[in-house]
C-alpha cells in the first residue's frame, strides 16, 4: 500500500518551503462501508529533529499533499517526512533543502 | 496445578499482547475521541481546546466556492506569536476534525492541506498559543460533495 512519496524543500526568503505528496487512498468510512483506510500520523524532521507532528483524519483528500514552512534553514538540511496509517502501514521520504 | 497453569498462560498472553501492541501505540498518538466526535464542539472538547477566543490573526486561505468537495485546498497561517498547535475542522462533515498539527521549535505555524467536504460548511481553525486558544472561521461553498463514493 505504501506508494511512492514525493517531496520538495526550497529555501525562499527567510523560510524553507516544504511540499510533500503521499500516495494513499485515504478511504472514508462511507466509501468502504465501515472499513476506512487512512493516514493518521505524520512527522516532519529536520536533521533528525522533529519539528512538526500531525494527526489527520479520513477527511483529508486522496493522495494528500501538504505544505509546511520551516524557520530559516540552509541548503543541504535533511528533511524527512514519515506517515503511519490506521492499518499500521508506514512510509517515509527524505530530501535535502535546495 | 491447573489454576496455576492457567494463570501462567494468562500472564504470558498479556505479555505477548502488550509486546505486540506497544510499537503501534508508541508511534501513534492519535486522538481517537476527538476524531470520532460528530460535532465540532465535542471534537474541541476532546482536544482540550475549549474557551476559544475569536481572532483575526488567523488567516484561512481557501476558495469561497469549491467545485469539487473531494479536494478543497485550505491554507492556514497563524500570526499569533508562539503558536504551538493548529487544528482544522469542517463543521458539517460527519466527523468535523480534519487535522491537527503541533509545531515545535524550527517550524512556522503554517500548513496547507487538501480536505474533503461533504457540503457547504464553515471551516473552523483553532490555534493554540501560550495555553490559550484562538479561533477563526471561513465559509466554503461546495457544489459537489466529496465524502461519499
Amino acid at each position: 500500500m505504501a506508494g511512492p512519496m514525493k517531496m520538495r524543500a526550497t529555501l525562499t526568503g527567510g523560510y524553507t518551503d516544504v511540499r510533500v505528496l503521499m500516495s494513499h487512498p485515504m478511504a472514508t468510512e462511507q466509501q468502504t462501508k465501515g472499513k476506512p483506510h487512512f493516514i493518521q500520523n505524520l512527522t516532519v524532521k529536520v536533521n533528525g529533529k522533529t519539528v512538526i507532528e500531525g494527526e489527520i483524519s479520513q477527511a483529508v483528500s486522496r493522495n494528500p499533499v501538504f505544505s509546511f514552512r520551516l524557520k530559516g534553514g540552509t541548503k543541504g538540511d535533511k528533511i524527512e517526512v514519515s506517515w503511519l496509517d490506521n492499518k499500521g502501514d508506514t512510509n517515509k521520504t527524505e530530501t535535502a533543502v535546495a | 496445578m491447573i489454576i496455576q497453569r492457567r494463570g501462567l498462560l494468562g500472564a504470558l498472553a498479556a505479555v505477548l499482547a502488550a509486546g505486540l501492541l506497544k510499537p503501534i501505540a508508541a508511534l501513534a498518538a492519535w486522538n481517537k475521541a476527538a476524531f470520532a466526535s460528530k460535532s465540532s464542539g465535542d471534537a474541541l472538547k476532546s482536544l482540550g481546546t475549549q474557551g476559544t477566543e475569536a481572532s483575526n490573526a488567523i488567516v484561512i486561505d481557501a476558495p469561497q466556492i469549491a467545485e469539487n468537495g473531494a479536494v478543497v485546498p485550505i491554507e492556514v497561517t497563524s500570526k499569533i506569536p508562539g503558536t504551538t498547535s493548529i487544528a482544522v475542522l469542517v463543521e458539517k462533515n460527519p466527523y468535523p476534525l480534519v487535522a491537527k498539527f503541533d509545531f515545535m521549535e524550527g517550524a512556522l505555524p503554517f500548513v496547507k492541506i487538501n480536505a474533503k467536504m461533504g457540503e457547504t460548511s464553515d471551516v473552523r481553525v483553532v490555534a493554540t498559543a501560550g495555553g490559550k486558544h484562538y479561533t477563526a472561521t471561513k465559509e466554503i461553498k461546495v457544489t459537489i460533495g466529496g465524502c461519499g463514493g
